[in-house]
């Protein structure tokens, strides 16, 4: 789960640097292109966020993850070239309580004995509105790597950092994670703040 | 043949009686299994989602097991007992029919207390809902004991019952287990095979 939201998070960040540097400083304010272009690493004051939806409503099971990395870089040409690459160590997710945080990080799940980190590496970044952007990339969890997809929206940006929303729904089932379904949903929902500051 | 006779009991008892009878020693058996610490996590998960619905199961079999149980008549015990011996077993009777129904209200006031808030969705098909308990670790804790040793008694209750049905049958050779094997046993010559305490006129 994490490692897709990782991946999109990474792709979105280039994506909206992207963007921001392409078609936001049009509009708003005088960023350029060449602004926006440039190495970025993820902050760690970023925020990875999931929740996954149970039957009958009521909550269902939500975290985030403590530790991760990662960088982007935005082409200042095309940013359809951008790039991103995204790392998290699903050993630092946080729930609401330790039982919830062990399940996650068993066999059951991420089996972090095995398989210590989730990537995501973009393979295409495609704009599609003036701070908003898509970002399909590999993602790698437990050994099973798939193409997934996350949208990404700029929210901010200056000379030293950049600032995105992003947001994906993948499912675990493939990643042998699909544990607790249908009890709890096979869709996996990601938000994402993810800060970059230039390198 | 559905009803209960003087001599025997029909065929609605003796289904409910096995079928609870065979759902309880599985929910046991599951109960003791998921609780292990060295379990796979995802077997876990799996077993105790099971255990719940196979539970509700039973707390709605043993809902109509109570009712038949009240509204129903109840065989004539078998000649030689002993009047001690039939307020045990009357006893014993009661207190399994009770806990058919306390023990599946615990099981569900766990999952109702537990902070886990997993849902209860019976075999995957509908969401029963938690009952009207607060989310603690403490409550669910002590539901959870509450829970266990309600099973511990049905078990030891069951040895019991059984234990006693095996000695009428071995022992003393009177119907009192043969009598919950089939309807209508107890009809024309059964009976008199009974006065003989033979059991190969039983199989006849």
């Amino acid at each position: 789960m994490m490692t897709p939201r990782e991946s999109a998070l990474r792709a979105t960040l280039l994506l909206a640097f992207a963007l921001a540097a392409v078609s936001a400083p049009a509009g708003a304010k005088t960023a350029s292109l060449e602004d926006a272009a440039g190495n970025y690493r993820i902050a760690s004051s970023s925020s990875i966020q999931f929740s996954v939806p149970q039957v009958g409503g009521g909550g269902g099971l939500a975290g985030n993850f403590g530790k991760f990395s990662g960088r982007f870089q935005i082409d200042g040409n095309n940013v359809e070239r951008s790039t991103v690459e995204f790392t998290l160590y699903p050993e630092s997710v946080r729930a609401r309580e330790q039982r919830i945080e062990d399940f996650l990080r068993s066999s059951a799940v991420f089996d972090t004995a095995n398989y210590q980190t989730v990537t995501f590496r973009s393979t295409s970044i495609r704009q599609t509105g003036p701070d908003t952007a898509t970002v399909e990339g590999a993602l790698t969890a437990r050994g099973k790597t798939r193409k997934e997809r996350f949208t990404v929206t700029l929210t901010n940006w200056d000379r030293r950092s950049i600032s995105f929303t992003i947001r994906g729904s993948i499912r675990r089932a493939p990643y042998g994670m699909d544990v607790g379904t249908p009890i709890y949903s096979n869709v996996v929902d990601f938000d994402m703040n993810i800060k970059g500051t230039r390198r | 043949m559905l009803r209960n006779k003087e001599g025997g009991f029909g065929v609605i008892t003796i289904v409910l009686h096995w079928t609870i009878a065979l759902l309880t020693l599985g929910l046991i058996l599951v109960g003791f299994i998921m609780r292990r610490t060295d379990i796979d996590p995802t077997l876990q998960f799996s077993l105790y989602q099971w255990h719940k619905s196979i539970g509700f199961t039973v707390l709605g079999l043993a809902l109509l097991r109570t009712i038949w149980w009240l509204v129903e008549r109840s065989p004539h015990p078998v000649p030689g007992l002993r009047p001690m011996e039939h307020i045990a077993a009357r006893a014993t009777h009661t207190t399994l029919i009770l806990l058919g129904i306390v023990t599946p209200l615990a099981g569900w006031a766990v999952a109702s207390a537990s902070t886990l808030n997993i849902p209860s969705f019976y075999f995957d098909l509908i969401v029963i809902p938690h009952l009207p308990l607060a989310q603690s670790e403490a409550s669910e804790a002590f539901w959870a004991l509450i829970h266990a040793w309600l099973a511990y008694i049905v078990l030891g209750l069951v040895a019991v019952h059984a234990a006693a049905a095996l000695y009428h049958h071995f022992i003393r050779r009177d119907e009192i287990l043969t009598r919950m094997l089939r309807s209508g046993f107890r009809s024309g010559r059964a009976g008199a095979c009974f006065s003989q305490k033979s059991r190969r006129c039983q199989e006849e």
